[in-house]
Protein backbone atom coordinates (compact mmCIF):
# COMPACT_ATOMS: atom_id res chain seq x y z
CA UNK A 1 0.00 0.00 0.00
CA UNK A 2 2.83 2.43 0.73
CA UNK A 3 4.87 1.36 -2.31
CA UNK A 4 1.75 2.51 -4.09
CA UNK A 5 1.10 5.55 -2.81
CA UNK A 6 5.04 6.53 -3.27
CA UNK A 7 3.95 5.57 -6.74
CA UNK A 8 1.11 7.68 -7.21
CA UNK A 9 2.69 10.42 -5.70
CA UNK A 10 4.89 10.98 -8.32
CA UNK A 11 1.99 11.21 -10.45
CA UNK A 12 -0.89 13.18 -8.76
CA UNK A 13 -0.79 15.36 -6.29
CA UNK A 14 -2.17 13.27 -3.65
CA UNK A 15 -2.94 13.99 0.07
CA UNK A 16 -0.87 11.91 3.09
CA UNK A 17 -2.38 7.91 3.21
CA UNK A 18 -4.67 7.01 5.81
CA UNK A 19 -3.50 3.23 6.51
CA UNK A 20 -6.60 1.70 8.13
CA UNK A 21 -4.65 -2.03 7.20
CA UNK A 22 -2.13 -3.52 5.23
CA UNK A 23 -4.63 -4.23 2.61
CA UNK A 24 -6.90 -1.01 2.73
CA UNK A 25 -5.68 2.07 2.82
CA UNK A 26 -7.28 5.67 1.81
CA UNK A 27 -6.16 8.73 0.26
CA UNK A 28 -7.58 12.42 -0.47
CA UNK A 29 -7.20 13.34 -4.16
CA UNK A 30 -8.21 16.82 -5.86
CA UNK A 31 -11.13 16.40 -7.84
CA UNK A 32 -9.64 17.53 -10.82
CA UNK A 33 -7.25 14.61 -10.90
CA UNK A 34 -9.73 12.13 -9.59
CA UNK A 35 -10.35 10.45 -13.24
CA UNK A 36 -6.79 10.06 -14.00
CA UNK A 37 -6.26 9.02 -10.65
CA UNK A 38 -9.44 6.27 -11.31
CA UNK A 39 -7.88 5.15 -14.94
CA UNK A 40 -4.44 4.96 -13.58
CA UNK A 41 -5.45 2.47 -10.84
CA UNK A 42 -7.86 0.54 -12.87
CA UNK A 43 -5.73 -0.16 -16.27
CA UNK A 44 -1.99 0.19 -14.77
CA UNK A 45 -2.56 -0.86 -10.98
CA UNK A 46 -5.30 -3.47 -11.40
CA UNK A 47 -7.56 -1.95 -9.39
CA UNK A 48 -10.23 -2.87 -11.53
CA UNK A 49 -13.52 -3.76 -9.35
CA UNK A 50 -15.28 -0.54 -7.91
CA UNK A 51 -16.60 -1.54 -4.26
CA UNK A 52 -18.70 1.52 -3.40
CA UNK A 53 -19.13 4.91 -4.26
CA UNK A 54 -20.52 7.03 -1.03
CA UNK A 55 -20.74 10.38 0.23
CA UNK A 56 -19.94 12.24 3.74
CA UNK A 57 -21.88 15.39 4.41
CA UNK A 58 -19.53 17.71 6.11
CA UNK A 59 -22.28 20.46 6.66
CA UNK A 60 -19.51 22.47 9.14
CA UNK A 61 -16.55 22.57 6.84
CA UNK A 62 -19.51 22.83 3.84
CA UNK A 63 -18.29 20.22 2.03
CA UNK A 64 -19.34 16.96 0.56
CA UNK A 65 -16.82 13.99 0.41
CA UNK A 66 -16.85 11.49 -2.02
CA UNK A 67 -15.50 7.36 -1.47
CA UNK A 68 -14.29 5.71 -4.43
CA UNK A 69 -13.49 2.32 -2.96
CA UNK A 70 -11.32 0.07 -5.65
CA UNK A 71 -10.46 -3.20 -5.33
CA UNK A 72 -7.41 -5.47 -6.69
CA UNK A 73 -8.81 -8.62 -7.36
CA UNK A 74 -5.30 -10.56 -7.61
CA UNK A 75 -3.48 -8.72 -4.36
CA UNK A 76 -6.97 -8.58 -2.24
CA UNK A 77 -6.02 -5.45 -1.59
CA UNK A 78 -8.41 -2.05 -1.25
CA UNK A 79 -8.19 1.62 -1.95
CA UNK A 80 -10.17 4.07 -1.27
CA UNK A 81 -10.31 7.17 -2.98
CA UNK A 82 -11.50 10.23 -1.37
CA UNK A 83 -13.10 13.76 -2.92
CA UNK A 84 -14.09 17.08 -1.20
CA UNK A 85 -15.92 19.71 -3.18
CA UNK A 86 -18.00 22.38 -1.96
CA UNK A 87 -21.54 21.31 -1.48
CA UNK A 88 -23.18 25.01 -2.88
CA UNK A 89 -24.14 23.47 -6.24
CA UNK A 90 -22.52 20.09 -5.60
CA UNK A 91 -21.65 18.72 -8.32
CA UNK A 92 -19.08 16.11 -9.64
CA UNK A 93 -17.74 14.61 -12.71
CA UNK A 94 -19.34 11.40 -13.75
CA UNK A 95 -17.38 8.26 -13.90
CA UNK A 96 -19.83 6.03 -15.40
CA UNK A 97 -17.62 5.86 -18.17
CA UNK A 98 -15.16 3.86 -16.44
CA UNK A 99 -17.67 1.56 -14.24
CA UNK A 100 -21.53 1.21 -15.90
CA UNK A 101 -22.51 0.58 -12.05
CA UNK A 102 -21.40 3.82 -11.24
CA UNK A 103 -24.20 5.14 -12.65
CA UNK A 104 -26.70 3.30 -10.01
CA UNK A 105 -24.45 4.97 -7.22
CA UNK A 106 -24.37 8.19 -8.81
CA UNK A 107 -28.32 7.92 -9.18
CA UNK A 108 -28.65 7.32 -5.66
CA UNK A 109 -26.35 10.15 -4.58
CA UNK A 110 -28.41 12.69 -6.95
CA UNK A 111 -31.33 11.78 -5.15
CA UNK A 112 -30.44 11.61 -1.57
CA UNK A 113 -27.70 13.97 -1.30
CA UNK A 114 -28.35 16.45 -4.06
CA UNK A 115 -24.87 15.66 -5.78
CA UNK A 116 -25.10 15.99 -9.96
CA UNK A 117 -23.05 14.30 -11.92
CA UNK A 118 -23.81 15.56 -15.60
CA UNK A 119 -23.85 12.98 -17.81
CA UNK A 120 -24.65 9.73 -15.83
CA UNK A 121 -27.82 8.18 -17.21
CA UNK A 122 -30.92 8.01 -15.85
CA UNK A 123 -29.70 10.56 -13.35
CA UNK A 124 -33.07 11.94 -12.79
CA UNK A 125 -34.97 9.67 -12.50
CA UNK A 126 -36.47 8.41 -9.15
CA UNK A 127 -34.16 5.52 -7.06
CA UNK A 128 -35.79 4.88 -4.09
CA UNK A 129 -38.16 7.53 -3.06
CA UNK A 130 -41.31 8.26 -5.14
CA UNK A 131 -42.59 11.64 -5.30
CA UNK A 132 -40.31 13.01 -2.56
CA UNK A 133 -40.87 17.48 -2.31
CA UNK A 134 -38.38 18.41 0.32
CA UNK A 135 -34.33 19.17 0.50
CA UNK A 136 -32.47 15.30 -0.26
CA UNK A 137 -32.99 13.26 3.04
CA UNK A 138 -29.32 12.28 3.72
CA UNK A 139 -28.45 15.65 4.14
CA UNK A 140 -27.31 16.74 7.40
CA UNK A 141 -29.22 19.51 7.47
CA UNK A 142 -32.61 17.64 6.64
CA UNK A 143 -34.61 17.47 9.90
CA UNK A 144 -35.54 13.96 9.92
CA UNK A 145 -38.06 14.37 12.72
CA UNK A 146 -39.24 17.33 11.86
CA UNK A 147 -40.39 15.96 8.66
CA UNK A 148 -42.13 12.74 10.59
CA UNK A 149 -43.93 15.09 12.70
CA UNK A 150 -45.09 17.13 10.28
CA UNK A 151 -46.12 14.32 7.76
CA UNK A 152 -46.99 11.33 9.74
CA UNK A 153 -49.51 11.07 12.93
CA UNK A 154 -48.15 10.35 15.98
CA UNK A 155 -49.75 7.87 18.45
CA UNK A 156 -50.59 9.68 21.62
CA UNK A 157 -49.41 7.07 24.96
CA UNK A 158 -46.20 6.49 23.28
CA UNK A 159 -43.16 6.83 26.13
CA UNK A 160 -39.33 6.67 26.27
CA UNK A 161 -37.41 5.62 28.87
CA UNK A 162 -33.63 6.07 29.15
CA UNK A 163 -32.48 2.14 29.13
CA UNK A 164 -30.25 2.58 32.03
CA UNK A 165 -32.14 4.27 34.65
CA UNK A 166 -35.37 2.26 33.36
CA UNK A 167 -33.51 -1.71 33.90
CA UNK A 168 -31.91 0.05 37.41
CA UNK A 169 -35.63 0.73 38.50
CA UNK A 170 -36.61 -2.40 37.39
CA UNK A 171 -33.77 -4.83 38.79
CA UNK A 172 -33.39 -2.49 41.96
CA UNK A 173 -36.35 -0.94 42.68
CA UNK A 174 -35.28 -0.17 46.32
CA UNK A 175 -32.08 1.40 45.62
CA UNK A 176 -29.71 -0.93 46.45
CA UNK B 1 -52.17 19.29 -7.97
CA UNK B 2 -53.06 16.60 -10.27
CA UNK B 3 -50.68 13.88 -11.11
CA UNK B 4 -50.13 12.54 -14.48
CA UNK B 5 -51.36 9.17 -14.56
CA UNK B 6 -48.80 6.44 -15.63
CA UNK B 7 -47.91 5.55 -19.12
CA UNK B 8 -49.92 2.22 -18.69
CA UNK B 9 -53.16 3.96 -17.18
CA UNK B 10 -53.35 7.31 -20.13
CA UNK B 11 -55.99 6.48 -23.12
CA UNK B 12 -54.25 5.04 -25.36
CA UNK B 13 -54.81 3.24 -29.62
CA UNK B 14 -54.50 -0.93 -29.29
CA UNK B 15 -54.05 -2.66 -32.62
CA UNK B 16 -56.08 -6.04 -31.68
CA UNK B 17 -54.72 -9.27 -33.18
CA UNK B 18 -57.61 -9.27 -35.56
CA UNK B 19 -55.79 -5.89 -37.41
CA UNK B 20 -58.90 -3.21 -35.60
CA UNK B 21 -57.32 -0.69 -33.93
CA UNK B 22 -59.90 0.43 -31.55
CA UNK B 23 -59.20 3.15 -28.15
CA UNK B 24 -58.20 1.47 -24.26
CA UNK B 25 -59.51 3.98 -21.67
CA UNK B 26 -57.37 1.80 -18.84
CA UNK B 27 -59.19 3.92 -16.01
CA UNK B 28 -62.76 2.94 -17.65
CA UNK B 29 -62.20 -0.20 -18.79
CA UNK B 30 -59.56 -2.14 -16.39
CA UNK B 31 -61.00 -0.66 -13.52
CA UNK B 32 -64.35 -0.61 -11.58
CA UNK B 33 -65.15 3.38 -11.14
CA UNK B 34 -67.93 2.06 -8.53
CA UNK B 35 -66.57 3.09 -4.89
CA UNK B 36 -66.86 0.30 -2.10
CA UNK B 37 -69.97 -0.12 -0.27
CA UNK B 38 -70.83 -1.29 2.72
CA UNK B 39 -72.45 -4.87 2.73
CA UNK B 40 -75.06 -5.78 5.74
CA UNK B 41 -74.94 -8.41 7.13
CA UNK B 42 -77.57 -11.68 7.06
CA UNK B 43 -81.38 -11.10 6.98
CA UNK B 44 -81.54 -13.16 10.44
CA UNK B 45 -78.66 -12.85 12.99
CA UNK B 46 -77.87 -16.60 13.66
CA UNK B 47 -77.25 -16.87 9.66
CA UNK B 48 -74.92 -14.32 9.78
CA UNK B 49 -73.37 -15.90 13.28
CA UNK B 50 -73.23 -19.25 11.33
CA UNK B 51 -71.18 -17.14 8.28
CA UNK B 52 -69.05 -15.41 10.94
CA UNK B 53 -67.85 -19.09 11.90
CA UNK B 54 -67.48 -20.20 8.46
CA UNK B 55 -65.63 -16.80 7.56
CA UNK B 56 -63.20 -17.21 11.62
CA UNK B 57 -61.86 -20.76 9.41
CA UNK B 58 -61.36 -19.70 6.59
CA UNK B 59 -58.33 -17.15 7.27
CA UNK B 60 -56.11 -16.78 3.72
CA UNK B 61 -53.14 -15.12 3.98
CA UNK B 62 -51.79 -12.24 1.24
CA UNK B 63 -47.95 -13.38 0.88
CA UNK B 64 -47.12 -9.95 1.28
CA UNK B 65 -43.98 -8.83 3.11
CA UNK B 66 -43.43 -5.72 3.76
CA UNK B 67 -40.88 -5.31 6.87
CA UNK B 68 -38.42 -7.34 8.66
CA UNK B 69 -42.10 -9.25 10.33
CA UNK B 70 -42.28 -11.10 7.02
CA UNK B 71 -39.54 -13.43 8.09
CA UNK B 72 -41.32 -14.57 11.32
CA UNK B 73 -44.10 -15.49 8.60
CA UNK B 74 -41.60 -18.71 7.41
CA UNK B 75 -42.05 -21.07 10.28
CA UNK B 76 -45.50 -20.62 10.56
CA UNK B 77 -45.94 -22.25 7.24
CA UNK B 78 -43.23 -25.24 8.03
CA UNK B 79 -44.02 -27.74 10.71
CA UNK B 80 -42.17 -26.68 13.43
CA UNK B 81 -45.62 -23.94 14.16
CA UNK B 82 -47.83 -25.11 11.01
CA UNK B 83 -50.07 -22.46 10.97
CA UNK B 84 -52.11 -24.62 8.29
CA UNK B 85 -53.41 -26.79 11.19
CA UNK B 86 -55.71 -23.88 12.52
CA UNK B 87 -57.11 -23.20 8.99
CA UNK B 88 -54.47 -20.33 7.98
CA UNK B 89 -53.02 -20.98 4.48
CA UNK B 90 -51.14 -18.05 2.35
CA UNK B 91 -52.04 -17.13 -0.85
CA UNK B 92 -49.80 -15.62 -4.15
CA UNK B 93 -52.60 -13.24 -4.93
CA UNK B 94 -54.38 -10.50 -3.18
CA UNK B 95 -57.79 -11.87 -5.48
CA UNK B 96 -57.34 -15.22 -3.45
CA UNK B 97 -56.79 -13.65 0.15
CA UNK B 98 -59.00 -11.99 2.71
CA UNK B 99 -56.16 -11.73 5.53
CA UNK B 100 -54.07 -8.53 4.83
CA UNK B 101 -50.87 -8.96 7.41
CA UNK B 102 -48.91 -6.26 7.69
CA UNK B 103 -45.65 -7.41 8.92
CA UNK B 104 -43.79 -4.85 9.99
CA UNK B 105 -42.50 -0.92 9.24
CA UNK B 106 -44.22 0.54 6.04
CA UNK B 107 -42.18 2.61 4.06
CA UNK B 108 -44.54 5.38 2.28
CA UNK B 109 -43.55 3.21 -1.26
CA UNK B 110 -44.67 0.14 0.35
CA UNK B 111 -47.91 1.74 1.54
CA UNK B 112 -49.50 2.95 -1.87
CA UNK B 113 -48.71 -0.97 -3.04
CA UNK B 114 -50.29 -2.28 0.29
CA UNK B 115 -53.48 -0.20 -0.26
CA UNK B 116 -53.60 -1.52 -4.24
CA UNK B 117 -53.16 -4.83 -2.50
CA UNK B 118 -56.15 -4.51 0.10
CA UNK B 119 -58.35 -3.14 -2.24
CA UNK B 120 -58.12 -5.55 -4.64
CA UNK B 121 -59.25 -8.28 -2.10
CA UNK B 122 -62.62 -9.52 -1.73
CA UNK B 123 -64.51 -8.27 0.99
CA UNK B 124 -64.80 -9.41 4.28
CA UNK B 125 -61.34 -8.87 4.18
CA UNK B 126 -59.48 -8.49 7.60
CA UNK B 127 -55.89 -6.17 8.51
CA UNK B 128 -53.40 -7.25 11.15
CA UNK B 129 -50.79 -5.10 12.30
CA UNK B 130 -48.10 -6.80 13.27
CA UNK B 131 -45.27 -5.24 15.35
CA UNK B 132 -44.62 -1.81 17.04
CA UNK B 133 -44.10 -0.26 13.84
CA UNK B 134 -47.14 -0.53 12.89
CA UNK B 135 -48.88 0.70 15.98
CA UNK B 136 -46.67 3.94 16.80
CA UNK B 137 -43.86 3.85 14.49
CA UNK B 138 -41.30 1.78 16.99
CA UNK B 139 -37.84 2.52 15.76
CA UNK B 140 -39.12 4.54 13.06
CA UNK B 141 -41.04 7.08 14.85
CA UNK B 142 -38.24 9.89 13.48
CA UNK B 143 -37.84 8.03 9.99
CA UNK B 144 -38.63 10.50 6.57
CA UNK B 145 -40.57 8.06 4.53
CA UNK B 146 -42.25 5.45 7.10
CA UNK B 147 -45.47 6.09 8.31
CA UNK B 148 -45.91 5.54 12.16
CA UNK B 149 -50.16 4.85 12.65
CA UNK B 150 -51.39 2.33 10.27
CA UNK B 151 -54.73 3.02 10.74
CA UNK B 152 -54.64 6.06 9.36
CA UNK B 153 -54.40 4.48 5.96
CA UNK B 154 -56.36 1.02 5.97
CA UNK B 155 -58.77 -0.36 8.67
CA UNK B 156 -56.66 -2.55 11.42
CA UNK B 157 -58.76 -5.54 12.97
CA UNK B 158 -55.61 -6.54 15.31
CA UNK B 159 -52.32 -5.88 16.54
CA UNK B 160 -49.67 -7.87 17.91
CA UNK B 161 -47.25 -6.23 19.59
CA UNK B 162 -43.96 -7.03 20.04
CA UNK B 163 -40.45 -6.10 17.92
CA UNK B 164 -40.89 -8.74 16.56
CA UNK B 165 -43.35 -10.97 17.89
CA UNK B 166 -42.60 -14.33 17.78
CA UNK B 167 -44.82 -17.14 15.89
CA UNK B 168 -46.08 -18.10 18.81
CA UNK B 169 -47.67 -14.63 19.05
CA UNK B 170 -48.66 -14.78 16.01
CA UNK B 171 -50.63 -17.84 16.25
CA UNK B 172 -52.29 -16.20 19.73
CA UNK B 173 -53.30 -13.54 17.56
CA UNK B 174 -54.75 -14.81 15.02
CA UNK B 175 -56.83 -16.93 17.13
CA UNK B 176 -57.75 -13.93 18.50
CA UNK B 177 -58.96 -12.50 15.46
CA UNK B 178 -61.20 -15.38 14.87
CA UNK B 179 -62.84 -14.64 18.24
CA UNK B 180 -63.08 -11.01 16.72
CA UNK B 181 -65.02 -12.42 13.38
CA UNK B 182 -67.17 -14.73 15.43
CA UNK B 183 -68.03 -12.26 17.62
CA UNK B 184 -69.03 -10.23 14.25
CA UNK B 185 -66.49 -7.43 15.36
CA UNK B 186 -64.26 -7.22 12.52
CA UNK B 187 -65.96 -4.95 10.17
CA UNK B 188 -62.67 -3.39 8.67
CA UNK B 189 -64.06 -3.89 4.76
CA UNK B 190 -67.46 -1.66 5.85
CA UNK B 191 -65.05 1.10 7.82
CA UNK B 192 -63.39 1.55 5.13
CA UNK B 193 -66.48 1.90 2.94
CA UNK B 194 -68.04 4.23 5.35
CA UNK B 195 -65.39 6.62 5.78
CA UNK B 196 -63.65 6.11 2.81
CA UNK B 197 -63.02 9.68 1.95
CA UNK B 198 -60.93 10.05 5.38
CA UNK B 199 -58.72 7.27 4.46
CA UNK B 200 -58.44 8.66 1.09
CA UNK B 201 -57.38 12.03 2.24
CA UNK B 202 -55.09 10.63 4.77
CA UNK B 203 -53.39 8.15 1.83
CA UNK B 204 -53.17 11.18 -0.50
CA UNK B 205 -51.58 13.27 2.00
CA UNK B 206 -48.11 10.99 2.34
CA UNK B 207 -48.55 9.91 -1.43
CA UNK B 208 -47.54 12.52 -2.72
CA UNK B 209 -46.91 10.87 -6.51
CA UNK B 210 -50.92 9.71 -6.72
CA UNK B 211 -50.84 8.55 -10.33
CA UNK B 212 -53.05 5.31 -9.90
CA UNK B 213 -57.45 4.93 -9.79
CA UNK B 214 -58.71 6.32 -5.91
CA UNK B 215 -59.90 2.72 -5.90
CA UNK B 216 -58.33 -0.29 -7.78
CA UNK B 217 -60.08 -3.47 -7.47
Amino acid sequence: MRALHIRLQHLFPLGELTEQRPDLGFVTVPAAYLRPTLLHLRDREGYTHLVLLTAVDWLEEDLFQLTYLLSNRSTGCDIGLRVKFPRQAAHMESIHDLWPTAATYQRELREMFGIDFPGSPRLHEEFILEGWNDIPPYRRDFDTLKYARANYNDRPGRETHDPEQHMKQQLYPDGA
Amino acid sequence: MEQELKPELQIRKVKGPDGVEFEVEPLRDYYCEALPTVQHGAYIQIVEDFFNWARSHSLWILGFGTGCGAIEMRPLMTPRFDAYRYGIQWRPTPRQANLLVISGYLSVKTLKRAIRAYEQMQSPKYVVGLGSCTINGGMYWDSYNTIKRLDDYMPVDLYIVGCMPRPEALLAGFEDLKKLIRAGKAEGANQYAEKFDWYKSNQKRVIHDWDMPDYSW
